[in-house]
């Protein structure tokens, strides 16, 4: 029966399903493939055509967990190619609607979908069964992600009131005033959040990661900066292409992207940490480091500890930015419609999320790419499996299951639902 | 703010066919049931569901279900006396939806004394299509029981829409 729903999921949500192959060799992985569905290219071929003023309406769409960095990559990119910079208290309120994204996103990954794996419950509903207050405390501290998202975009989820140059409308600065307290206890919380996930144990896994994030040269990067790497690499968002492809691979409907040059690499919490610690603020650089973090972090089965600094650096800054907000004299600025091609990358909770459009001389979409963070992983997710699998072959079949699962969770990828009834095959030959 | 004792949920998107079902019963409930009763259009996001219902006194939520039976199929749960059935919903949120917010809600001692499930079985989930037809007829039959069953409990006034 379980099978059959999953397919229905599949139907109702972009996010789809996801399979897992692994092949065992004489005691050795031999392969190991991930299958995703993920189509955010209908998106691209649906906005052929439309106005620019509503890409961010559209692609948020293309995801019910992380909308605002759709949005958010789809008003930069738009902005780069018609010419026009969006600056002063705009700037930062997109910022404060990115950090109740990341929250909101980071929260549920942290406390419902991934904690379970470390303290041995099937799931939250387990776990809540011993850890009631600690499940609450998640719940509270994702409830006030919520409410910074509502009180910026208008409801919760699929936010309203983003619009290529800025705001429908701007809050007034009471409107701060409540969250303002809220958000006082929830940095506690998310300091007390830090410590918890600190004490889990965790597999003894390192790799070599070639990470990628922006950086910013002053702040922990949302919406601005370059890409770079530990290798070396910097360039500016419009030299993606030139630096990255993508290409199909026969078992999964999201493309996976590499180098040019060749190679994997990993976006997302770890690799945004350790290229960017510089850039946290000090109560989560102090946190951090309590929690046994260095400024990178190798080990992926310890993004679930990223994960909560980084939810503690979202409730700092969001404090920073309400404590000095001054309303802006018009909620956007004014965007003439005119021919040009835009890039934008922000950080989306999972990682980096690339837009490209181009657009006719009306301010129609001619074309638009759409590069999500999941189809980036992809290839990283299968080489963890394939180097840390068989250091757990003297797994039984369940247990095995559940640490691969447990791999994959590692990225929070966008099929979340679907690595819950992840179908493993262990082949052992 | 206090949370109002009673509340209808009507779990789903609008935009994707049969799941729309709880939304559309949410809209005929909402102008004949009693102005004390919220009646809420949600995405069915565990989290914000449970933080809705908790403090009710009374909880009716109706959501669209892939169990296998026949298109607009109604089934009932009364989520006090069992646990509703595993992977059964979860079409309204991806992750963490109905069923996990309700037996979260049991977990942590939440539930409202009074908490009543209306699964109305789906057909399609195509993007952009309306209800199927019949979607819309057990829509419509679950916004008639769900208005006597809720009614059962308080007299509910008679055209009060002016």
């Amino acid at each position: 029966m379980a099978r059959k729903v999953i397919k229905v999921d599949y139907l109702a949500r972009v996010e789809g399903e996801g399979g897992l192959k692994v092949v065992v060799r004489d005691g050795k992985v031999h392969s190991a493939e991930l299958s995703i569905f993920e189509p955010p290219r209908f998106f691209e071929a649906f906005l052929r055509g439309r106005a620019f003023t509503e890409a961010p309406d559209i692609t948020a769409r293309i995801c019910g967990i992380c909308p605002v960095a759709y949005q958010m990559s789809a008003v930069h990119a738009m902005e780069d190619a018609i010419g026009v910079t969006v600056g002063g208290q705009l700037r930062e309120l997109r910022r404060l609607l990115y950090c109740g994204e990341w929250i909101e996103s980071h929260t549920l990954h942290v406390y419902m979908l991934h904690a379970p794996d470390f303290l041995g419950y099937a799931g939250a509903v387990d776990m809540a069964r011993d850890h009631g207050d600690v499940v609450k405390r998640g719940l509270e501290l994702k409830k006030i992600g919520n409410e910074i998202v509502t009180t910026l975009g208008g409801r919760e989820i699929h936010p309203i009131n983003v619009k290529v140059g800025g705001f429908y409308r701007a809050p007034r600065r009471r409107e701060f005033d409540a969250l303002a307290e809220r958000l006082k206890w929830a940095r506690e919380a998310a300091l007390e959040t830090v410590r918890w996930v600190a004490g889990f144990e965790f597999p003894d896994c390192q790799r070599d990661y070639t990470f990628v994030s922006l950086r910013h040269p002053h702040e922990y990067p949302f919406n601005e900066g370059h890409i770079v790497s530990n290798r070396g690499l910097d360039i500016p968002v419009s030299k993606y292409d030139e630096h990255f492809e993508e290409s199909h691979v026969e078992r999964s409907n999201a493309l996976h992207s590499r180098f040019r040059s060749g190679g994997a690499y990993l976006v997302g919490p770890i690799a945004r940490y350790s290229l960017n610690f510089d850039r946290l603020s000090p109560i989560a650089q102090q946190a951090a480091k309590e929690a046994g973090l260095g400024t990178t972090c190798t080990n992926p089965y310890k993004s679930v500890v990223v994960r909560a600094v980084e939810v503690l650096y979202a409730f700092d800054e969001a404090l920073r930015i309400i404590e000095n907000y001054r309303e802006p004299e018009h909620a956007s600025e004014p965007i003439p419609a005119r021919g040009g091609v835009g890039y934008a990358a922000t950080e989306a909770p999972r990682g980096m999320l690339y837009h490209r459009y181009r657009l006719n001389a009306d301010g129609s979409i001619a074309d638009a790419r759409i590069i999500p963070p999941t189809s980036q992983n992809q290839a990283s997710v299968e080489e963890d499996l394939a180097e840390f699998v068989g250091g757990f072959l003297h797994l039984s079949d369940d247990d095995l299951r559940h640490r691969c699962e447990q791999t994959v969770r590692n990225y929070d990828p966008c099929i979340s639902c679907a690595t819950h009834f992840l179908r493993l095959e262990v082949d052992r030959g | 703010m206090g949370r109002p004792n009673r509340i209808v949920l009507g779990i789903g998107n609008r935009d994707r066919g049969d799941d729309a079902a709880g939304p559309a019963v949410a809209r005929l409930l909402r102008s004949v049931l009693p102005a004390d009763i919220e009646v809420v259009e949600h995405s069915g996001e565990a989290g914000a569901l449970l933080g809705l219902i908790e403090g009710a006194t009374e909880a009716y939520l109706v959501d669209a279900c892939a169990s296998g039976a026949p298109a607009g199929t109604v089934q009932r749960f009364d989520a006090q006396s069992a646990a509703l059935p595993q992977g059964m919903f979860g079409l309204s949120t991806h992750a963490f939806g109905l069923a996990e917010a309700i037996e979260l809600g049991r977990a942590l001692g939440q539930l409202p004394p009074r908490c009543v499930i209306y699964a109305i079985e789906a057909g399609s989930f195509e993007a952009g299509a309306s209800l199927s037809p019949p979607v819309a007829a057990a829509v419509a039959e679950v916004a008639v029981q769900l208005r006597a069953e809720i009614g059962g409990h308080e007299p509910r006034e008679e055209r009060r829409c002016a």
